[in-house]
């Protein structure tokens, strides 16, 4: 409570006895917190709630006597409680306005009787009481709490034990603990909100001081006389301030003699820059009180203070400039590193580098003296915890934290047996066990925790994998004491692993593997028992045994989402990566294997690569795989490539791990692979090829390098993930031509085709589709397909099929249809009815195809007539309200098809209510491929005369003068046909002349584009019909290349070429002669 | 001894001794020459090196430090038990603790565990092993007693046939099963990582620029297959 309290909450800073909390959301949520661990102290822990606050806390309360009830003595308006301590004085005490409150109880009790006034009695309560902690705990607890060498503490402890006032000082160790539990978890919800709040660092005051330097002196010029620090002297941490006041978070103290004003005392803390008391030398008693408000930085302070200072930095442009932006990335720079300290803090509520310096104790000693007394029973207490929070942060304390933490066991109440294990397990560390093992490495073993920050990469991958796990929040560990039998023996075996030897380790690890693993209740006790720590900090040990023990308990737990999490979360996949550099196989494997689990998720992938893990990985594939006669070495070779595999597997699921793999040389060496006879080499070799097919470079990659043959190869394998994966990775790659025609050579496409008779195996059946439809993009594999009766399947396959499953047949089929006697089979086969089913479903990918493969069969007459029956064209219709562009531009190709063999199409068309507005709604898309498929489509039902009226009413004629700017070929030729239909009727030729379609029109005919120029021509040969827009043509120059196109073999273009000009030709004509005509006369 | 009847000496030996060459064994007889010349005989005629010698040697050179165990490896190398360790007797052990397959090292690792010789490994051989593995807690009564729980979990996991000790068939059984409990009571097999750790060589002031030395060290790299073949040559050509 107490660092939120004075790091956290925002005060306003005037004098502090009268502060007051600034409402901020911030405070808001630090007050509800407060309020919440206070209303609940008294039946969380009954023992501590009773202890007797060192002095009470006091402040004005809106309650009144009448709102007490029971338990209560109310006399008049002042009330007391009837719990007292032991000298009878009363643990509340209410005398108007102000309250005493003495023991966390009465203060549970006083927040439940303030009913909705709860908030603001906890503000009051915080504003006046700005120390709480040295209120409840004693001064001594709560700011002394520092500086006392091990020994002597572990002494003092001894001392006190032996004088029996434990009693006391244990209800205090475990209140500080809830404090410092309490703290913890205030500060992690509010770490988010400190992290937008930059504080002020060492490094951040340094460079401000040493620009501003610069800028010093040289008389009435200059921006400040002098600025120097109060100290020379500079702590290792960057701090100037004397220990003890850097523990308020002092940085350094300045003095500044301005140009216009007095001397000025500054101190720069970790909260601001403030003037304080007039510090002058290092070392003084006084003066560090703060005297002003407090400001962001010095130059904001100087501004206010010195007027001279403020119109200097204003000319000073360039000096600000550079002032701000050096300071804005320091402070960048540091933001990271600030919350991790910020993190720490909660550890070690002290400055980092503190406990190296702490030999200077003497400065100390005034402000303690006071207590001396009182000192000696307290300091057992204090340097305990101290010795607590040192151990968790600075590793080389390990072994006497580990007695602390015993004593510290003992003092424990029976009751929190189950707390108290847990507690040790998190405090016991590598650095201790590896202590027994190898005694050398203590030092240079680092302290993993779980706060640790990768260095600052955003999330941006992307994955394929639709059964991505989420990351979900973690599991809270339950206290109920229902644990399985195996909790408590495993809660055995873990002491002995973090006490034993490396043999004793061995006996644990083996022990602990003969237990079922996979099973939950097996998984979440070696997680709560702080046994995963242990396993992951073995990894570190360089004690092979050991890490093989321990990785053969990961590889199996790390099937449990939790811990992949919770390992990730303690670094450990750092170690696991390390591991594969060993020169141990089978630890190698092991640690691939463990990799293939963990990189379940995108976090633990990401680490993977960050690590170095996928250059590593890589390198594990060098094996010769196909030899026939094996020696025991190139087995294990084989076996150790076979696990990198599996986790290469996991990791491509990133892409970024796609393009690392790459980039490490993966792919020729997983194509060695594919050559391996063992299907458990191939499958994960190929869900990783299949995997990272979605990458363009792997498709040429497998292309070129010949694995397309392997794939084909291991279809015909009796393994179904094995088939699955080769037409999966099939799938992904035919979407090449050359692939398509390789898969063709090397026989590949009768495999795919029996793989459709497992029709169980939905996955497999889903990338058997999928391989047989990319592959009949090809028309000639289609007419393999055929030979194999691969249709007849497919059509089978449309229904009661998954949707995966459908999309690919359908897709299929839609490329089949493109052949006209597959149109008929399609309906032989009864094909027809299924498809204008499938019209209906909401998956847009299958109406994507649906609709194309409707359009392809409705070329059929025949084909027409059934999908007629069904109502299929107003389906397809209806389809064209679907948001995806991808449907909609799918179904007007459809709609083109349909409405062109349909028998009344026209009349179908009108009885479809709002459909015509819909197609006219769809010009203003801005998708060119609907547009350009709409435009058909209008070109196709305008061949109506009733229904070109009906959409000329609804303004088909300026929606689409309003497209021929169009630059897109595929567009403007749709466009130009749809305009030349569009003619036919009434005054449109004019409308489209006074909309301003003719001058672009005339720009088309320069397009290279036949399909283009054709349109164009007739287009214009329509519209040329009006005289005004022969008019127009003529100015923008449409002779020339239409008598050029006239030229062409296009009858059809040469027509409407030579129709156009003629149009021209006559009104020139008919000018001319009636210009002679009015001469004459 | 000359360079002749070393040749014939190993050429001897190399018949009568698994996973060594002709050429190795006499690596192996000349690094012998030399341990028993550094070997202070005080007059006497010795035909081996002795308790303290060995020991000295099996943690310079091999990196084995836990004296409960050197004893014990010291004992199973001299298998005619006459207190010192004879050239055959040295080449025999090191074909075990070099190349020794897995089923040898059984055999080896339960001969060393095996304290009173009688073919079983019974509790209070593995509470002598293993005592002291432990770190004491201070609230534990019996300082022995996590050990003794500890021999009780060995005991459920290793005693096939129930019998309350590890008969050889246990042991071998269990170590097939999961071969990290070859060295299951103590480490009595060289660790070539640590051979190959060359600031654990300096630290143990093992004689580099001593060739003869070195024919062992390569030994060790041949199991990691970095020197294999090469070794050897190099030890000819001198």
């Amino acid at each position: 409570m107490g660092i939120s309290l004075t790091r956290a909450a925002q005060w306003t800073m005037v004098s502090s006895s009268t502060a007051k909390l600034v409402s901020t959301p911030m405070n808001e949520s630090l007050l509800k917190e407060i309020l919440h661990f206070v209303e609940h102290f008294r039946s969380q822990y009954p023992q501590e709630a009773e202890h007797v606050f060192e002095e009470p806390l006091q402040w004005s309360t809106t309650l009144v006597a009448s709102d007490f009830k029971t338990d209560y003595d109310i006399s008049d308006s002042d009330v007391q409680s009837h719990e007292r301590d032991s000298e009878g004085h009363p643990l509340l005490q209410l005398s108007p306005p102000t309250v005493y409150v003495r023991s966390f109880s009465q203060l549970s009790k006083l927040l439940h009787l303030a009913h909705d006034k709860k908030l603001a009695e906890v503000r009051a309560c915080l504003e006046e009481n700005r120390e709480p902690l040295v209120k409840i705990l004693g001064r001594s607890f709560a700011s002394d709490l520092v500086i006392e060498a091990h020994d002597d503490a572990v002494s003092v402890v001894d001392r006190t034990k032996e004088e029996g006032l434990s009693k006391d000082l244990e209800v205090k160790v475990k209140l500080f603990q809830l404090f410092q539990d309490m703290d913890k978890q205030i500060l992690d919800t509010l770490l988010k909100d400190i992290s937008e709040q930059v504080r002020l660092n060492p490094k951040a005051v340094k460079n401000e001081v040493e620009i501003l330097q610069v800028f010093c002196g040289g008389g009435d010029k200059g921006l400040l006389k002098s600025l120097r620090y109060t100290s020379d002297f500079e702590f290792s941490n960057g701090y100037r301030a004397p220990l003890w006041r850097q523990v308020q978070g002092d940085i350094c103290y300045l003095v500044i003699e301005p140009c216009d004003t007095e001397t000025l005392h500054i101190t720069c803390s970790t909260a601001g820059i403030f003037l304080n008391g007039g510090i002058k030398q290092e070392g003084e008693e006084n003066g560090y009180e703060q005297t002003s408000d407090t400001y962001e930085d010095l130059v904001t302070l100087l501004k206010s203070r010195s007027p001279h200072f403020a119109e200097k930095i204003n000319q000073q442009d360039s000096a600000v400039q550079e002032l701000s932006t050096k300071k804005e990335k320091t402070v960048n720079e540091q933001l990271q590193l600030e919350l991790h300290t910020t993190r720490r803090n909660i550890y070690e509520p002290r400055p980092s580098g503190i406990l190296s310096t702490c030999g200077k104790t003497e400065e100390n000693k005034g402000h303690k003296s006071s207590e001396e007394e009182k000192k000696s029973l307290r300091q057992g207490a204090k340097s305990k915890i101290k010795a607590e929070f040192s151990a968790s942060s600075s590793p080389g304390h390990m072994s006497s934290q580990k007695r602390k933490t015993e004593e510290n066991k003992t003092l424990k109440s029976s009751e929190d047996e189950h707390k108290n294990l847990r507690q040790r397990a998190k405090s016991k560390t590598k650095a201790e066990l590896s202590a027994s093992s190898s005694p050398g490495h203590v030092s240079s073993q680092k302290l993993k925790t779980s706060a640790g920050a990768l260095p600052g990469e955003p999330f941006s991958e992307s994955s394929t994998e639709s059964e991505e796990e989420e990351e979900q929040p973690y599991r809270h560990p339950e206290t109920n004491t229902d644990l399985p039998s195996e909790y408590w023996q495993i809660q055995k075996l873990v002491k002995y692993l973090k006490d034993g030897d490396q043999i004793v380790t061995v006996h644990t690890l083996c022990a602990m593997m003969d237990f079922n693993l996979m099973q939950e209740s097996c998984q979440m006790a070696i997680q709560d028992t702080g046994a995963l720590k242990v396993l992951l900090n073995l990894l570190d040990t360089d004690e092979h045994k050991c890490e093989i023990g321990s990785l053969k308990i990961l590889r199996t737990i790390s099937h449990n989402s939790q811990i992949r999490r919770v390992i990730v979360d303690m670094r450990g996949v750092q170690s696991i990566v390390k591991i594969l550099d060993s020169p141990v196989k089978e630890l190698k494997a092991l640690a691939a294997e463990t990799i293939a689990n963990v990189a379940k998720f995108r976090r633990a992938r990401r680490n993977v690569r960050l690590y170095g893990g996928i250059n590593k990985l890589v390198k594990l594939l060098d094996c010769l795989p196909n030899l026939a006669s094996l020696t025991p070495s190139q087995e294990e070779d084989i076996e150790v490539a076979c696990c990198g595999a599996l986790a290469l597997w996991s990791c491509s699921r990133s892409t970024k791990n796609k393009k690392a793999i790459r980039k490490a040389g993966g792919i020729p060496l997983l194509g060695r692979l594919l050559k391996s006879p063992l299907q458990k080499m191939l499958i994960p070799v190929v869900g990783t090829l299949q995997e990272c097919a979605s990458e363009e470079s792997y498709r040429t990659d497998i292309q070129t390098l010949g694995m397309i043959k392997d794939l084909v190869r291991n279809l015909s394998s009796d393994n179904d993930e094995l088939q699955m994966h080769c037409a999966s990775a099939i799938f992904k790659c035919a979407e090449d031509k050359q692939t398509r025609d390789l898969v063709r050579k090397y026989k590949g496409l009768q495999p795919l085709v029996s793989l459709l008779h497992k029709a169980d195996n939905k996955q497999l059946l889903a990338a058997a589709t999928g391989a047989i439809w990319k592959c009949s993009i090809s028309q000639e594999n289609v007419t393999k397909f055929q030979e194999y009766k691969a249709l007849e399947i497919l059509v089978s396959l449309l229904t009661d099929q998954p949707e995966e499953v459908l999309v690919n047949v359908v897709g299929a089929l839609g490329e089949f249809a493109q052949i006209p006697a597959n149109k008929a089979a399609i309906r032989e086969f009864g094909g027809i009815k299924p498809l204008v089913k499938l019209l209906t479903s909401p998956n847009q990918a299958l109406l994507v195809n649906v609709t194309k493969a409707v359009g392809a069969c409705a070329t059929n007459k025949d084909n027409m007539v059934i999908i007629d029956q069904l109502d299929g064209i107003r389906l397809v219709w209806s389809l064209l309200k679907n948001p995806s562009a991808d449907v909609q531009s799918s179904a007007a190709w459809a709609l083109c098809a349909c409405t062109e063999n349909a028998e009344d199409a026209g009349e179908t068309a009108r009885s479809l209510i709002g459909g015509f507005q819909l197609i006219v709604k769809l010009l203003s898309s801005t998708n060119n491929e609907v547009l350009a498929s709409i435009c058909a489509a209008i070109c196709k039902i305008a061949k109506d005369e009733e229904n070109l009226a009906i959409l000329t009413d609804f303004g088909v004629v300026p929606s689409l003068a309003k497209l021929t700017n169009t630059t897109d070929d595929r567009l403007r030729h749709h466009l130009a046909d749809a305009i030349a239909q569009c003619c036919m009727w009434g005054s449109n030729r004019a409308s489209f002349g006074e909309a301003g379609a003719v001058a672009p029109l005339v720009r088309y005919l320069k397009s290279k584009e036949g399909s283009v120029q054709r349109s164009t021509a007739m287009a214009l040969y329509q519209l040329s019909r009006n005289p005004n827009n022969c008019i127009t043509m003529h100015e923008k120059e449409v002779v020339q290349p239409l008598i050029h196109m006239m030229g062409s073999d296009d009858e059809e273009l040469q027509e409407a070429a030579a129709g156009c000009v003629r149009s021209i030709r006559l009104l020139y004509m008919a000018n001319r002669n009636a210009e002679l005509f009015t001469f004459r006369n | 001894m000359n360079k002749r009847t070393t040749q014939t000496l190993a050429e001897n030996i190399s018949k009568q001794v698994e996973h060594f060459s002709k050429k190795e064994v006499e690596c192996l007889i000349r690094e012998f020459n030399v341990l028993m010349a550094e070997q202070n005989n005080s007059g006497r005629a010795v035909h081996g090196l002795d308790r303290g010698k060995f020991i000295s040697t099996l943690h310079s050179i091999f990196g084995l430090t836990d004296d409960r165990m050197t004893g014990r490896v010291f004992r199973t190398f001299d298998k005619d038990n006459d207190s010192v360790v004879s050239m055959k007797e040295w080449i025999d052990g090191l074909s075990v603790f070099l190349r020794g397959t897995l089923d040898e090292k059984i055999k080896y690792c339960f001969t060393v565990y095996d304290l009173n010789g009688d073919n079983a490994i019974s509790r209070e051989e593995m509470l002598h092993m293993l005592k002291g593995r432990l770190i004491r807690q201070p609230n534990e009564e019996d300082p022995d007693e996590g050990i003794k729980d500890l021999v009780e979990i060995i005991l459920k996991k290793m005693d096939y046939d129930h019998d309350g000790k590890l008969s050889f068939e246990d042991f071998e059984k269990a170590v097939k099963d999961e071969n990290l409990l070859l060295e299951a009571f103590g480490t009595c097999l060289p660790d070539f990582r640590v051979i190959c750790n060359e600031k654990l060589l300096s630290s143990l002031n093992f004689p580099i620029k001593n060739s003869q030395s070195y024919s062992l060290l390569f030994l060790f790299f041949q199991r990691i297959e970095m020197f294999e073949g090469r070794v050897f040559q190099e030890q000819m050509e001198q």
